[in-house]
Order: C-alpha cells, then sequence, then structure tokens
C-alpha cells in the first residue's frame, strides 16, 4: 500500500487514510524523501485525521521522517492528531519533540506560510 | 472467563490483525475512545516485541468480569529468548534494537495492571488488563 502524496505549489500534501503497517510507513519515509528531492519542496504538510492509534515504532517512523526532511531543508508539519492520540502519545512518553503541528490542514498550510514567506 | 480471539504473531501482518482484533473488541465493550487506543496501542506494542525479538508468540484478548466490572485481558505468549533482567527493560529508553524502548514502561502506563514473567531460553508471558469504567 503506498500513502499519496500530493503536490501543491511548493508545499507537499499527506492525509495519511489507511492502517499504517510497518511496510507502509517505510515506504511512506522513502517515497516522501524522493519526492522533497525531485519537486525541491520546502514545506510539507502530514495529517494525521484518520489515524485512531500511533505506538513507538510508527512514532519513531513519524519523527525520523521529520528529521529527515529537515536535513534537506523541508520543513514538516503534523496536523490533526488525535485526542485519543495525544494522551497515549504522552503516557507512552514518546514526546516527538521538536515536531511542529497545527490543529488541521488549513492551519497547518498556514503555519508554512509564516515560517517560510515571513 | 472465555477467550475471545488469539491471533498468532509470526509476521507484521500479525501486528495489524491483532490491534484490529483489540479495536473491535473494546469498541463492542463500550470503552471510550481514549480507553480504547490505550488498549489497541498496547497490544501493538506487545505485538512487535514478539514480531522484533522472538520467533513467533500469540496475542490473547479475553474479556473479564470481576463481579463488579468488566475488563480486557491482553496476554502476549512466546517461546522466545526470554527476558534476563526484567528490571532494565521496564527502564524508559531501554532497547536492545535501536527502538524507543517505550513499549514496556508505556503499555504498563496505558493499562491498570501489568505483569510480567520470564524465563531466559524458555520465553515471556505479558499479562495486562484494563477496566472498563
Ligand atoms: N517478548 C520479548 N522477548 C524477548 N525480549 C523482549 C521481549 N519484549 C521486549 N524485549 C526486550 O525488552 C526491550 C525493551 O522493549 P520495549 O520497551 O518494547 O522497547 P523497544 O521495543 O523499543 O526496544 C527490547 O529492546 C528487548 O530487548
Ligand atoms: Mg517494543
Amino acid at each position: 500500500m503506498r500513502i499519496p502524496i500530493l503536490k501543491l505549489g511548493n508545499y507537499l500534501l499527506i492525509s495519511i487514510q489507511v492502517e499504517l503497517d510497518d511496510q507502509t510507513a517505510l515506504l511512506f519515509q522513502e517515497d516522501l524523501l524522493n519526492k522533497i528531492h525531485q519537486e525541491g519542496s520546502q514545506g510539507i504538510v502530514i495529517d494525521l485525521t484518520s489515524v485512531d492509534m500511533i505506538d513507538s515504532y510508527i512514532a519513531k517512523v513519524i519523527g525520523d521522517v521529520v528529521e529527515m526532511s529537515n536535513l534537506m531543508g523541508a520543513k514538516v508539519v503534523l496536523t490533526g492528531i488525535q485526542p485519543a492520540v495525544a494522551i497515549t502519545l504522552v503516557e507512552m512518553g514518546v514526546s516527538l519533540n521538536g515536531v511542529q503541528t497545527a490543529l488541521d490542514l488549513e492551519q497547518g498550510l498556514e503555519k508554512l506560510q509564516q515560517e517560510l514567506e515571513g | 472467563m472465555t477467550t475471545q480471539s488469539s491471533v498468532e504473531i509470526g509476521t507484521e501482518w500479525g501486528i495489524v490483525s491483532a490491534r484490529q482484533a483489540g479495536r473491535e473488541l473494546s469498541k463492542g465493550l463500550g470503552f471510550s475512545s481514549v480507553d480504547q487506543a490505550r488498549i489497541t496501542t498496547a497490544i501493538s506494542e506487545l505485538a512487535r516485541n514478539i514480531y522484533l525479538y522472538t520467533k513467533n508468540g500469540v496475542i490473547g484478548l479475553e474479556v473479564v468480569n470481576d463481579g463488579h466490572r468488566q475488563g480486557i485481558i491482553i496476554t502476549a505468549r512466546d517461546q522466545g529468548p526470554g527476558i534476563e533482567n526484567l528490571r532494565d527493560v521496564m527502564v524508559d529508553g531501554y532497547s536492545t534494537s535501536g527502538g524507543l524502548g517505550a513499549g514496556l514502561p508505556g503499555v504498563k502506563r496505558l493499562m491498570d495492571e501489568f505483569d510480567i514473567q520470564s524465563n531466559p531460553g524458555e520465553g515471556t508471558l505479558i499479562t495486562t488488563t484494563k477496566w472498563l469504567r
């Protein structure tokens, strides 16, 4: 299963709508980095509205992909993290440190625009 | 006590099936969405540990009633290498695989009761319960 990556100007938009198994998560990591490279994207929004569970493995994959994207010069904002997911992540002690978040896609895009365009 | 289901964890697909089974069961029993997430996350962590550290094992899900309330017992049983030092693996950040080391201590915090038994060379049995509030 491949997660679709949409291009919007300088940005990439990803809405995760599938059950995140390990293969899908790793494939997504690779696909996203390749796409950033190909398109020269500066900002990325990853929308997690439909994701109802994030365990420590998936959290690590997400944290890593944010760090890797930053290394390539792209900013990432995670959006739409469900209340139950936020609660379990904090209880697990998985704090996704230094990862930018916003309530929804729209606010995520605004955040990128503010940061990248001043 | 009736066994509701057991899922073999031999491949990573087992991880997905086990947490889907946990999601359905906890939803059906009327657990809140936050507790459903706690239960599915706990199952995912335990199933992933079986997948990562042993050849295979089983996640069992049972509904219990202690006379006052209902709950879900998750068991994770494997005949893998076992764990030498139980105290180490319950420390946040301890991992032998480059993971976050948040799995076992995290499961203990997400659930209401947590028990781990392990014999090196024989395997590991983890039993953890969440009660319906
Ligand atoms: N079923 C198991 N059999 C053998 N060792 C295990 C098992 N589960 C966990 N462990 C050990 O406990 C450590 C901590 O596990 P955990 O808290 O889930 O963190 P992580 O999986 O990120 O390393 C693992 O790195 C591994 O060494
Ligand atoms: Mg683990």
